[in-house]
């Protein structure tokens, strides 16, 4: 086992006024671990994933991530320069609205490669060939690279943003509902997709889905959440099969079996 | 005699139904048992009586209430009840198998993947695994034109075939099997018992329930009658 | 450069009623505040209150505040509309400048001390000295992508850059090839990614490490940059397609250059066509040279 988590979080608590939109979250993420974070619209799962990803900043807590050179270090202590940096090269985000997370008047290959530019990648055929290799990878057809992302289908949408955040290969994956707004057949394949590629990339990540189905076919662990507090966390089956949480009991029983 | 690789104490279980009015359902209190090397135990009980549920408990899929269930794992004794989620996970990787009645089916993957699987979670290379499923579901009568296609569509029993060989192929020192021979037919039944008498021979140790009564007397080296604090011999 | 005494000094010999240069000298001080800044750092944009000047944005509003607050009794000033003197804007602008100023104008490069352009540099090479001011429409090299200014901002300062390779690389994908031909993207002192202003790219060499000051002035959108002499100026590319030039087929149909940016004028509705040299001064100086030689 490894040492040390790639992700320590303590306390982080994010209130808006008098709001409270997440409360004392405390946990450790481990290199290639995938965390689910689930709960119902409201339960504040959104702002602790924008907080974690550094995109707002916590009213209080600490959230530490455990850099390449310096090992674990105050997110926001950094300085900006530095944390934008993670966000390009060393962490990933998949948004739930592919609008948010693409150049949508940009050729799927111009968004992929971006982080190869954006650290200095200066030869056009290696960039081109190795966002081949990665389209073909996330299984869209290669002929399309110089399409542009607002003529594909939301699943294909989601499978360029995955391509995008995962060819910089990043340590640490942010996913928020990855497959909100796709038919379920498409659900299914680009969870069976997101399945195989954090597999086999050892990326850990962290999942904020109100879907049960999403985080039983990917997470490892999981939080459930609601009023912005984590009411239950452990062994996703365990939580899934068996959760003690008045919460996490209607949450759960509240899938329809098919 | 060797220490035990598997000892439950004083185990407890009960369910407590929040979303029905808080009511509890106690499973078992004081469960006491323990599991050597090479030794298979086979749990016996009316329906309801909890096995499924004991069994569950001891793979840490449900929330034990209180007791230990120690586990020798990487040269030290672990107690699942309470562990991190991280030690429970590394323990179902290298120690602990389990063998549901169902296939969980992973849409898409290849069967001989998903068998492949949980050996190449404990390191094996890629190739190598898949080779080794290979073997293991020729041994399990699996045609082999079914090998690169995803379970979805397989029949019942060879579901569970594909099931037993994900769960025998990593050689976990610890082994649970829930029903494995349930809807097989005889030729098939005969193989299993034969994976899982190597097994033991190996010195894997295995903790089971068996309805078919054949599988059980070929098996089985202890009864665990499942009316709390009886231990049949 | 001006002060005040010079100014009252000069002044009967402009147009009364007017400060000198048209501009108050409270605003060319703040503008030559702003002009100070840029060439300290070379490339980076520096917001100014532009003012409203007497003519539309669009039209050099930019280049104009920036002339005011340079120019000196003693300047010589060229005006160029895409290398030509003769059009109007330029002659609008050299008139307007005559005007408030009563300085010396000229079409020749070589004599002036101010130009100020709209999509050229001259092709008589520039020296110490002389100062091109720029026209810009639109300051920021990223506006394509990203339209906050306050991220564009935050990308110059980190020189988060990868979006500018991004449109070069779309263009390769598109085109085959960076099909830009004018503003195309630099890299200024090795730090932050500029306009060139709307320039053909055959002019971008010429601004690496030019001998004179180069200022460009955007009036719409109130920024003013600066290149200082023998700064480098690099032209964005991809190692696998490097930055090229224009190239035509033919010489100049009027004094016969091979390494001038050529115009293609239509001259007829059959298909007739010539090329000229776009810089009408550098032109006629070679045609005079030219005719000097045949003559003797």
């Amino acid at each position: 086992m490894t040492e040390r988590p790639i992700l320590r979080v303590r306390g982080l608590t994010r209130l808006y006024g008098r709001t409270v939109a997440c409360r004392n979250v405390s946990f450790d993420l481990w290199p290639g671990e995938v965390l689910g974070v689930v709960g119902e619209s409201g339960a504040g799962k959104t702002t602790l994933l924008k907080c974690l990803s550094a995109q707002v900043e916590p009213t209080d807590g600490t959230i530490e991530y455990d850099t390449r050179a310096d090992g674990l270090v105050d997110v926001f202590a950094l300085s900006e320069p530095a944390r934008r940096m993670l966000l390009r090269t060393d962490w990933g985000i998949v948004h739930q609205n592919p609008r948010d997370g693409l150049h949508m008047g940009v050729s799927a290959g111009g968004n992929v490669g971006e982080r190869l530019m954006a650290v200095g990648a200066r030869h056009y055929g290696n960039i081109r060939s190795e966002v081949l290799d990665w389209l073909d990878r996330v299984e869209i057809d290669t002929g399309r690279i110089d399409d542009r992302p607002d003529t594909f289908s939301g699943g294909m949408q989601q499978r360029v943003q995955i391509a995008r955040n995962l060819i910089s290969r990043p340590r640490l994956l942010f996913l928020d509902e990855p497959t909100g707004g796709l038919d379920v057949s498409v659900q299914a394949r680009l969870l069976d997709l997101l399945r195989q590629l954090v597999a086999s990339t050892g990326v850990a990540a962290i999942v904020v889905t109100h879907d049960l189905g999403v985080v039983r076919l990917l997470a490892h662990r999981l939080m459930v959440m609601r009023g912005g507090e984590v009411v239950e966390h452990g062994l996703t089956d365990q939580v899934l099969d068996d959760p003690q949480h008045a919460y996490s009991q209607l949450l759960v029983s509240s899938i329809l079996q098919v | 005699m060797r220490n035990p690789v598997l000892e439950i104490h004083d185990l407890a279980k009960t369910f407590r139904l929040h979303v029905q009015g808080g009511i509890e359902i106690p499973v078992f209190d004081g469960i006491d048992l323990a599991l050597h090397p090479g030794e298979c135990l086979a749990l016996v009980g009316a329906s309801g009586a909890g096995k499924s549920t004991l069994m569950r408990s001891i793979y840490a899929n449900y929330h034990a209430n209180g007791g230990r269930i120690l586990v020798q794992h990487r040269g030290t004794v672990v107690d699942m009840v309470g562990a991190e989620p991280r030690t429970i996970l590394d323990i179902r990787r290298r120690t602990m198998g389990y063998v549901s009645q169902f296939l969980r089916v992973v849409p898409r993957v290849a069967t001989e993947e998903i068998v492949a699987e949980p050996l190449r979670m404990t390191g094996v290379e890629a190739a190598a695994a898949t080779d080794r499923a290979r073997a293991l579901l020729a041994r399990l009568a699996i045609p082999e034109r079914l090998w690169s296609l995803a379970p979805a569509t397989f029949s019942g029993g060879e579901q569970q075939r594909v099931n037993i060989a994900r769960g025998f192929i990593a050689g976990y020192p610890i082994l649970l099997l829930d029903e494995p021979t349930a809807s097989l037919d005889a030729a098939n039944r005969r193989i299993v018992i034969e994976l899982i008498l190597e097994a033991k021979a190996r010195g894997t140790a295995v903790i089971g329930i068996f309805h078919d009564r054949e599988v059980r007397d070929a098996i089985a080296d202890r009864l665990f009658d499942l009316k709390p604090g009886e231990l049949a011999a | 450069m001006t002060s005040d005494e010079t100014t009252a000094a000069f002044g009967a010999e402009h147009v009364a009623g007017y400060n000198f240069a048209y501009l108050d000298e409270q605003t060319k001080r703040m503008i030559r505040r702003a002009i100070l800044k840029a060439i300290a750092i070379p490339g980076y944009q520096v917001p100014f209150g532009s003012r409203e000047m007497p003519l539309p944005y669009g039209w050099g509003t930019g280049g104009i505040q920036v002339t005011a607050s340079v120019i000196g009794p003693d300047d010589v000033l060229k005006v160029i509309d895409q290398g030509a003197d003769d059009t109007t804007n330029a002659v609008s602008i050299r008139a307007f400048f005559a005007k408030t100023t009563g300085v010396a104008t000229t079409e020749r490069t070589a004599e002036a001390t101010l130009i100020q352009t709209r999509h050229r540099i001259p092709e008589t090479p520039l020296r110490e000295g002389q100062v091109l001011i720029y026209q810009v429409p639109i300051p920021e090299p990223l506006r394509w992508l990203e339209p906050r200014e306050s991220e564009t901002r935050k990308m110059h300062a980190l020189a988060e850059y990868g979006v500018m390779q991004v449109s070069l690389y779309e263009d390769i994908a598109r085109y085959g090839r960076i099909a830009k031909a004018y503003n195309y993207p630099v890299r200024v002192h090795a730090r932050y990614i500029t306009s060139p202003s709307p320039i053909p790219k055959f002019d971008n060499p010429k601004m690496d490490r030019n001998p004179a000051i180069q200022l460009f002035g955007a009036g719409r959108e109130r920024r003013i940059y600066a290149i200082p002499p023998y700064t480098a100026v690099e032209s964005l590319d991809f190692d696998d397609y490097p930055f090229t030039v224009e190239q035509w087929p033919e010489s100049c149909a009027l004094c016969g250059a091979t390494d001038s940016f050529l115009d293609e004028i239509v001259t007829n509705d059959k298909g007739g066509r010539m090329f000229i040299c776009s810089d009408t001064d550098y032109c006629a100086g070679r045609r005079a040279e030219n005719g000097e030689e045949t003559a003797a």
